[in-house]
């Protein structure tokens, strides 16, 4: 992913003015309503809850609010589909053609899509618009093109037997997805789902069911079978318990926090054993070694954890500096946060958006405060941007103990904490004391320091001297309480596939 | 299940339809032989249909531009129908084949193509099917008309495949993987899989298009530069697809494509010391010739897809109408001049008899005329020496002492058509059953003993495909792993999707195109190796 570069952007008013329709025209809201079965519905109760644009906080819209019934329904649609439908049967060249379809589809609307997530989410327009949308139709791209390539293998058996391996569509799958990405989550999940044969619920964030919708929307005009991508937007609590508790879901992916994945995992084991695969949260470190160019770590360090606010699972909440360039390098640090820019996500110069709803800004709050209070040196920001909106300053601690709070939880914010240490061994120890193993950084000129870190820290993604360098053909996935699984590449694939295995004798077979 | 159903529908008849997926799925027996009288009052000797299509590119294709060969020389290409000249084509040699390679060296060594991200090249060869799609029938008469081959085939099936080919390869552009490897020490190990270079490819005349995609398409998504040598009976199909690739985003130098001979362009290019990779499909004697070129220039390692002669084998539980069916399309679909032809059919004694009547039955039903008719199956040999070749093995098989069924005879007297021919009674030792006729010739040989049939299928210098009949599941796994060949489809035949492998087992050839194996014909393979210091664990 490329990131916005701070360094480029002159300082603007840190503060929301101007209206975001001076930037690029706001998209009306066309979609609101479940989508079951190929249609969109109200929900069974009728209910509806509202979202909310957290650059304004004001009603964007009404959406309909699934619960156990609509639910219900969407697996029977689901059902329908995997066991008597085209999908499945379809070969993967076709299905593939489908999803390439629905890529182009998304390309055709790029802006209206960025803006619903920038709407949502208060994600920058910009980034959305280059990064998200574009990204999701290149994974829809990538997994039509192995759509065709899922194999099983011939065994080497021990006895005059044939055997091989099928791999079998799972069923149908239960998805339940976050809201600080809202379109590429989506497709990281529904296109490997959908390119190995599999029909889907898919549960958006409550916080973020636009763009959602208007895929299923998209997904019916390119040509995916009614049945196969069902959309029910509503609450974890009950929708998304519903899912994770359905007795006729094979599989269930989540991607979002630790506590509510483990709930899921509990609701699966207490229904039917569904398999569960689990993108959860994270305190990923980044190790800055003292051979490294300061500027350049710095920067790393910056987008490492601002990128998308703070709100991303990978965020490089921890900071280490190796001591030698500690003092130069937070000087740097502090230099550059000042220079990036907080305001309207529908501002070109911004670097960073509101925070998505007042409760987690309200959180972030707290472990600021928590910070100070437990002693640690706030060198800058940490405070409220503006009267309106959920705008916060980037804050950068120092002198953190790895037993404060700030330390050791997702803030999920623009929060960053920067420590020092003294050697290889150390930095690697303390990077490891956590319960969390989604991703780390390493900053180095030494290829055996890059390699041993590599391989020693207990994460599942290790980028040296890069970072958020996400891939379509890269797997991710945690370590640890960070989950279980992986996205992206062909191991996403496994997620959504059975093996199944066969066997049969066989005589006078010249060769074993 | 594509490719089954489209076997389906050639087993039977090709009759006039339009192209739609959705007829592939009927196909009934129905229509099969409705209006059909047996080939010799089958129109082959009406005046040939016009071609609907004009030929726009006879030039050769260097650096992205269509220029006259060095020479000035052109040679012509000829209508198989009439023997009359299509078009006066650009002959390359070897100074046209130096131009090419330095076009193609300048674009792998400078780039952009290999060093562009895997999905933009995955998307050029995206855009190039859709464009495919646009261009569908213009290319599938180019196809016929220069080579005789059913229009309908080639509408239908030919380009179509060649669509789904390029497809295929583009998704597995941005997918090919080194590895990291286990090392004894504290050693840290990769494989990285790198596109070779400068691929020199030779391909036939007997589906342009489809070798055209099946060497094309996986150098393309590895990102390697090509010298592609057309066939010259065939050169046309090839110069519109390239142009076509070009105009989906292709950059200069990156397909170079040569028509001209073989002793000349294609012996400059197997020689080249600036060629890193060569790739033909031809016949097993060429093959050897390429080999030994390539061994006396720079060892550049060569693939080969050379000649067969395929066992098919019906066993005594076969549901003979269908072994029939299918014994029938396996041999004669494309005229014959399919390398993986199921030239030997080996029938069980117990079924002998009833299988040859109606081998000969549908022989007689063979829809042979104007390839651009609707409801042809069958149209003429690609040219003069193969139609005389052809016309040799029969008198040599009745020479022999094999029994002629039906067939025997040039077909009108225009034309390279030939009867639709079986002969029984075969033997193992006659020619007709051991060199590779490449025509519409079925050899009918008899077995009662499934380790006779073993032995004999393997008794031959080729090994590149088999077809097994049976019902019975351990009949099926025995002869699928005793018969020494590259392919083996049981109650089917030539079923060709992009995923599965074809290639061939000893003077067959080396090397497997389509699938997962055709990438590695097209990467080198560097492993990377440092020490470790301190691993958390090995």
């Amino acid at each position: 992913l490329a990131l916005p570069n701070a360094a480029s952007v002159r300082n603007m008013a840190t503060h929301p003015n101007g209206t975001s329709e001076s930037f690029v025209k706001i998209p009306g809201i066309k979609f609101t309503k479940l989508f079951i079965d190929g249609e969109f519905v109200d929900s069974v109760s009728g209910k509806t809850f509202e979202t909310i644009n957290p650059s304004t906080e004001e009603v964007v819209a009404r959406i309909a609010e699934g619960d156990k019934e609509d639910v219900d329904l969407a697996v029977k649609a689901a059902r329908r589909a995997f066991d008597h439908g085209p999908w499945p049967r379809m070969s993967g060249l076709e299905r593939g053609k489908i999803l390439t379809k629905l890529a182009d589809l998304l390309d055709e609307h790029t802006e209206e899509l960025a803006a619903l997530d920038t709407i949502d989410a208060g994600k920058l327009f910009a980034t959305c618009k280059a990064i998200d949308v574009p990204h999701a139709a290149n994974m829809l791209r990538y997994y039509a093109g192995a759509a065709d390539k899922i194999r099983g293998d011939v065994l080497k058996m021990s006895r005059p037997l044939h055997g091989y391996t099928l791999r079998e569509p799972i069923g149908v799958v239960g998805l339940i997805i976050p809201w600080n990405f809202p379109t590429i989550v989506f497709f990281m999940k529904v296109s490997p789902a959908l390119a190995a044969g599999c029909t889907v619920i898919i549960k958006p964030a409550e916080l973020t069911s636009l763009s959602a919708l208007y895929y299923a929307h998209l997904a019916k005009l390119a040509g995916i079978p009614d049945g196969v991508l069902n959309v029910v937007t509503g609450y974890g609590e009950t929708a998304g318990a519903a899912v994770s508790s359905h007795m006729d879901i094979d599989k269930v992916c989540f991607t979002g926090s630790t506590e509510v994945g483990r709930k899921i995992l509990e609701a699966a084991a207490a229904s039917n054993l569904k398999p569960v695969s689990l993108e959860l949260g994270g305190k990923s470190p980044l190790l800055i070694f003292y051979d490294a160019d300061v500027d350049i770590a710095a920067r790393i360090a910056l987008n490492g954890i601002l990128f998308n606010k703070g709100e991303i699972c990978v965020a490089a909440s921890r900071v280490y500096v190796q001591e030698g360039i500690y003092d130069e390098f937070v000087k740097k640090l502090v230099e550059k946060a000042k220079a990036w820019v907080v305001g309207d996500p529908f501002n070109p110069k911004a670097c960073q958006g509101p925070q998505v709803d007042k409760k987690l800004f309200e959180k972030i709050l707290f472990y600021i405060e928590e910070g100070k209070r437990q002693g640690a040196a706030l060198l800058s920001g940490g405070k409220r941007v503006g009267e309106k909106g959920y705008f916060l300053e980037p804050a950068i601690f120092t002198d953190v103990d790895e037993d404060m709070l700030i330390a050791k939880d997702e803030i999920f914010g623009p929060v960053l904490s920067v420590m020092k240490f003294k050697t290889v061994e150390e930095g690697i120890k303390r990077a490891n004391d956590t319960r969390y193993g989604l991703a780390a950084g390493i900053v180095t000129n030494d290829l055996n320091v890059a390699n041993t870190v590599s391989r020693s820290i207990r994460a599942g993604i290790i980028w040296i001297n890069c970072y958020l360098a996400f891939d379509l053909d890269c797997p991710y996935g945690g370590y640890k309480m960070s989950g279980s699984g992986r996205d992206y590449g062909l191991e996403a694939l496994d997620k959504y596939l059975q093996v199944k295995s066969v066997v049969t004798p066989i005589f006078n077979s010249p060769w074993l | 299940m594509a490719a089954r159903r489209i076997s389906c529908l050639l087993s039977r008849s090709l009759t006039a339809r339009p192209a739609s997926s959705a007829l592939f799925h009927r196909g009934g027996k129905a229509s099969l032989s409705r209006g059909i009288s047996r080939y010799s009052t089958a129109a082959a000797v009406d005046d040939p249909i016009k071609s609907p299509v004009q030929v726009n590119y006879s030039q050769l294709l260097i650096n992205g531009q269509f220029v006259d060969a060095v020479s000035g020389k052109t040679f012509t290409t000829l209508d198989p129908r009439t023997g009359d000249v299509i078009a006066h084509v650009a002959e390359g040699d070897s100074e046209d084949v130096d131009r090419a390679v330095s076009a193609a060296r300048k674009a792998f060594d400078e780039g952009p193509w290999p060093k562009m991200a895997a999905y933009e090249r995955s998307k050029i060869l995206l855009k190039f099917a859709d464009l495919l799609e646009k261009h569908n029938d213009e290319i599938a008469a180019l196809e016929t008309w220069d080579n005789g081959k059913p229009y309908e085939q080639a509408a239908q099936i030919e380009v179509p495949m060649f669509t789904r080919l390029f497809r295929y390869y583009a998704g597995w552009a941005d997918k090919i993987h080194g590895l990291t490897v286990p090392a004894d020490g504290a050693h840290h190990v990769q494989t990285l899989h790198e596109p070779i270079g400068v691929a020199g490819q030779i391909i036939p005349w007997n589906f342009p298009l489809l070798m055209f995609a099946w060497k094309v398409g996986p150098a393309l998504a590895c990102g390697n530069t090509i010298v592609l040598k057309t066939a010259e009976q065939t050169p046309l199909s090839a110069l519109y697809a390239a142009k076509l690739l070009h105009e989906a985003g292709l950059p200069s130098g990156v397909l170079n494509v040569i028509s001209g001979f073989g002793p000349t362009a294609g012996a400059s290019l197997a020689s080249h010391m600036e060629v890193d990779k060569l790739a033909f499909t031809g016949s097993t004697d060429t093959g050897k010739v390429v080999l030994q070129l390539a061994a006396k220039s720079n060892l550049k390692p060569v693939t080969l897809e050379l000649g067969g002669k395929s066992p098919f084998i019906v066993c005594e539980d076969a549901d003979v109408d269908k072994a029939v069916e299918l014994a029938h399309f396996a041999l004669f679909f494309n005229q014959g001049q399919c390398c993986c032809a199921g030239s030997r059919t080996y029938v069980h004694e117990k079924v002998y008899d009833e299988f040859l009547e109606k081998a000969k039955a549908r022989a007689l039903k063979r829809v042979v005329g104007d390839p651009f008719k609707g409801g042809i199956e069958q149209g003429p040999q690609v040219d003069s020496d193969q139609f005389e070749k052809i016309l040799r093995y029969i008198r040599s098989g009745v020479e022999s002492g094999a029994t002629l069924e039906t067939g025997g005879e040039r077909l009108g007297t225009k034309g390279y058509y030939i009867q639709p021919t079986v002969f029984s009674n075969v033997k193992d030792d006659m020619l007709i059953a051991k060199d590779e006729i490449f025509g519409p010739v079925q050899s009918i040989l008899k077995f009662d003993d499934l380790d006779e049939v073993i032995r004999r299928s393997n008794a031959s210098r080729y090994g590149l495909a088999a077809g097994v009949f049976t019902q019975n599941i351990d009949t099926a796994n025995t002869l699928t792993r005793a018969l020494r060949v590259g392919s083996v489809w049981i109650n089917c035949f030539d079923v060709f999707d992009a995923a599965i492998p074809f290639g061939g087992y000893k003077m067959s050839g080396h090397g497997r195109e389509k699938g997962i194996y055709s990438l590695s014909n097209y990467l080198q393979v560097k492993a990377v190796v440092t020490p470790l210091k301190n691993p958390a664990w090995l």
